[in-house]
């Protein structure tokens, strides 16, 4: 009787009815999912790529590799995390051709730089949202973000940006927990170091200066 | 708890989900004797909040539109999902 009330109260993300009949041949169907997700797609392709018709090229494939392998879909993970992993792959795929000499994957560089230890201490006053207008907080952060090895602007751009939880991200990019848990923490404190140079208090940057 | 470790475990203070209250307990406490890691908590928390709040890739509507007819074309051209 328990099973019955449990397996009755199990909620079905409505994705899943959407795969189903995608799968058996509705284009419709298909259709409703990419509409979902395209725009998240390709804000991760871009913050992976650093290139807006890289992450073009990257939101098409994507689409069109999940719908080839709808099959494959098990059902076992949110449709949505699925194609986040096809899209990742897609997106550092990208990037590897870009830098041919080099190879991306979502360990490199992650090594090379100890973000884990703050050397900043000035606070953010005022407001970097009030000190700065709109166009250029975009590209200070464009900026700084592009400077983050692409293992950890990739960590953090699915868990802090498109709000996906541990698990999922872990899922999403293959990695285990405390390797999702030790880069994110890392990523969020090299940004934190990168953005000090522009939103530290000017009162205390200038008071530090004088004393120098 | 000394700052290495909050460091360590600031990440904490930002989960939603599965929190260690022990955990967070002990965190707090050291916040509330160290400013420089008052500091270092406040500021990532905005960093984390800036991006969040601020969408840096738009896609604009015209571009939209192409992109997804382009996928769609493609879909229909291959063959039913195998």
């Amino acid at each position: 009787m328990s099973t019955i009330q449990s397996s009755e109260s199990q909620e079905i993300h409505p994705d899943v009815a959407l795969v189903e009949r995608a799968r058996a041949g509705e284009l419709a169907a298909f259709d409703q999912l990419v509409r979902q997700y395209e725009r998240q797609v390709f804000r991760i392709a871009q913050h992976i790529t650093q290139n807006r018709e890289d992450a073009q090229d990257v939101v098409q494939d994507a689409f069109f590799k999940a719908y080839q392998k709808l099959e494959q879909f098990q059902g076992n993970s949110k449709f949505y995390t699925w194609l986040v992993r096809i899209a990742v792959n897609e997106a550092l795929m990208r990037l590897r051709k870009r830098r041919t000499a080099k190879t991306v994957s979502m360990d490199e560089d992650v090594q090379t730089e100890d973000g884990s230890l703050p050397r900043d201490f000035a606070d953010w006053t005022p407001n970097p949202e009030q000190q700065y207008k709109q166009a250029e907080l975009k590209e200070i952060l464009q900026k700084t973000i592009q400077g983050l090895p692409p293992g950890f602007r990739t960590v953090f751009t699915l868990r802090d940006v498109e709000g996906l939880s541990t698990e999922e991200t872990a899922e999403a990019l293959n990695l285990s927990i405390p390797a999702v848990k030790s880069r994110l923490l890392r990523a969020r404190l090299q940004l934190r170091e990168r953005l000090s140079r522009y939103f530290r208090s000017t009162k205390e940057a200038t008071a530090e200066g004088a004393s120098k | 708890m000394n700052c290495t470790e909050f460091i360590a475990q600031l990440d904490e203070l930002f989960e939603r989900h599965n929190i260690q209250q022990q955990l967070r307990a002990e965190l707090r406490t050291h916040l509330s004797t160290c400013d420089h890691c008052v500091v270092t908590y406040n500021t990532t928390r905005q960093t984390i909040e800036i991006y969040r709040n601020n969408e840096l890739y738009e896609l604009p509507d015209d571009l939209h539109e192409k992109l997804h007819s382009a996928i769609m074309e493609r879909c229909a051209k291959s063959k039913k999902p195998c």
